[in-house]
């Protein structure tokens, strides 16, 4: 069944982050920040990253429109990034592209993804889909723009 | 025989005299020339429903360009032998072939990659006389600041942004023309903003989003009665209605290939002959010259001086077999068929709960595109549940952000037709559309 696709691409977890957008709403006092557009359609995202005492990346927060792969894909981020320093967002962000790029091949039941990425797994349906990886991605790249942007 | 004639042409808000549209059984046996409509996506048969972006090509516009390539190539307007003299013969028969079908001269088209190409040909061409280039008679051209462009709320990207780009290089005006609550243009305020300091109105003929169409006719004749010139965005008439461009007026006019059964890389520019004659050349080179010094150079008239380099032949010709096709079906008839596709597009879908069809109400003129946005489902996830279906439609802007900025959306979803488009494809779409809020969770 095709639709069977359709929902593995749109599974229930995606399609609540997208209805419930956390980390949406920007607050003052953040450190970096970073616009992205994607071309195609539009969409755009505005992420803000704010530091912890320690140079960790307290949190991230986010406006945006978009798709519900983009805005459950920003949901999921603004989970998982609590208190991480900057070479564990990298990691996650690293993970993430990989997984995006996997056309469907990574497999998502490995713990180690898991633990990394979080609900964000759910996003690996993404990867067989070549005209939504740039939704799922673009809070990814933002974040990483703005992470560029923080002082060492 | 159909009723002939045009009347889409002659103006504002009036209905067409329609010719009859195809039958079932004439639609059938033309998808029978197009082997891509016989495919499956996503385990379901194709329902193709983004003609306005790129058509579907016949084997017989394929065979022709193969036809040159494996009987007749050689370089064309150059060289004394045999094969190029038969390749020139072809390419510039091919021109003429083209200009008939689009109601011009054979010497007022030039060919080029791609619609963008012909428009920033003109916009290039007039920044070129600007800087002083072409003489005496390229002078009509020259903008100075103060002198004022003009486009509409609706352009594409491509009939925009090189407008844009003349007015920072010349230090003229860009001036806009707006957009009712439904998308029709304000011609109102066209007469407002049409006056003794416009020097060009660029506006589409129909609305690649919308598919309304625009009242060229009295644009024209608000542009000339200030000596300001019109350059027509023809890309969503030329392969779906009846087009006559000496009989339209219009100055300028860019069409594009591959979305009238031709294939990618081959557009054309229309020009009236008087100010091709006079405008400054765009791309320079080989082919355009006479004379050539080591520091100046003479220019080839009309339409050699628009073509520098080496030319698309190939696709010229298979354009020019695709203009053939089109003809004989006939373009009222094709016309008649997509109108009636038009409407059934939207009054399937008005009705949907949830579901807003950008411009023009049910009943009211249109071409056969349908735009809309689906209340709690973003376009593109829309465009990827029709697409499980193998219903494939564009989703975006459709390269029209400031018309979905006028409309309050970022992106939509749009249906598109040819005349290959039958019935049960569009009430397909529409049957897809209405079961996309429940998978969404949002009805």
């Amino acid at each position: 069944m095709a639709d069977d696709g359709l929902r593995d691409l749109y599974q229930r977890v995606i399609l609540d982050h997208a209805r419930e957008r956390h980390g949406h709403g920007i607050r003052p006092g953040s450190a970096a920040s970073a616009r992205e557009v994607n071309p195609t359609c539009g969409d755009e995202i505005t992420l803000h990253v704010y530091r912890g005492d320690t140079g960790s990346v307290a949190s991230i927060a986010w406006e945006g429109n978009g798709c519900s792969i983009s805005q459950a894909s920003a949901s999921m981020l603004s989970d998982l990034i609590v208190d991480l320093a900057p070479d564990e967002v990298d990691t996650r962000i690293e993970v993430f592209r990989a997984l995006m790029q996997s056309k469907g091949t990574m497999d998502t039941e490995d713990d180690a993804i898991g633990d990394v990425l979080e609900d964000a797994v759910s996003l690996a349906g993404v990867s067989k889909y070549v005209m939504r990886i740039k939704c799922a991605m673009l809070p990814w790249v933002a974040l990483e723009h703005a992470c560029a942007e923080l002082a060492p | 025989m159909p009723t002939t004639l045009n009347p889409v042409l002659r103006g504002a808000g009036l209905l067409w005299i329609v010719a009859d549209a195809l039958t079932t059984g004439e639609v059938e046996r033309l998808r029978a020339d197009f082997p891509m409509l016989s495919r499956t996506v996503n385990g379901h048969p194709l329902v193709y429903l983004d003609s306005g972006a790129t058509s579907q090509k016949p084997t017989r516009v394929l065979d022709a360009e193969r036809a040159f390539v494996e009987r007749y190539t050689a370089a064309v307007n150059r060289g004394a032998h045999t094969l190029a003299g038969e390749a020139t013969e072809l390419f510039e028969g091919a021109r003429a072939t083209i200009a008939a079908f689009v109601g011009a001269d054979a010497d007022e088209v030039v060919f080029t990659s791609n619609a963008t190409e012909a428009i920033n040909l003109v916009a290039y061409g007039i920044s070129n006389a600007s800087l002083g280039r072409g003489g005496d008679s390229a002078s009509r051209f020259r903008l100075v600041a103060g002198d004022e462009l003009v486009v509409t709320e609706q352009e594409h990207h491509s009939n925009l942004v090189p407008w844009q780009e003349l007015a920072f290089r010349t230090g003229a005006t860009l001036r806009v023309v707006g957009l009712e609550d439904n998308g029709t243009l304000r011609i109102e305020e066209a007469a407002d903003v049409i006056g003794a300091r416009t020097k060009l109105v660029a506006v589409t003929h129909v609305s690649n989003v919308l598919g309304s169409i625009s009242p060229i006719e009295q644009i024209v004749e608000l542009a000339h009665g200030v000596g300001a010139l019109v350059l027509l965005d023809a890309c969503q008439s030329a392969p779906h209605l009846p087009l006559n461009l000496h009989e339209l007026g219009v100055d300028f006019a860019a069409i594009s290939g591959h979305k009238m059964l031709g294939p990618t890389g081959i557009g054309a520019l229309y020009g009236r002959r008087e100010l091709l004659d006079a405008l400054p050349p765009f791309l320079t080179g080989g082919s355009m010259i006479t004379t050539v010094g080591l520091q100046s150079s003479d220019y080839l008239p009309p339409p050699a001086r628009f073509e520098a380099g080496t030319q698309r032949v190939s696709q010229a010709i298979a354009l020019a077999e695709a203009t053939r096709y089109l003809g004989e079906i006939g373009m009222d008839r094709i016309a008649a068929h997509e109108r009636a596709l038009g409407q059934r597009l939207v009054e399937g879908l008005a009705p949907i709960s949830g579901v807003r069809v950008l411009g023009h109400a049910p009943g009211t003129e249109r071409t056969g595109i349908a735009s809309f946005v689906v209340d709690g489902v973003h376009a593109h996830d829309v465009g990827q549940f029709l697409d499980d279906r193998g219903i494939e439609v564009r989703v975006g802007h459709h390269c029209a952000q400031p018309l979905h900025r006028r409309l309050g959306v970022t992106a939509s979803t749009r249906a598109s037709t040819y005349f290959y488009t039958t019935d049960a494809e569009v009430d397909a779409a529409v049957a897809a559309v209405a079961d996309v809020r429940a998978f969404f969770g949002a009805a």
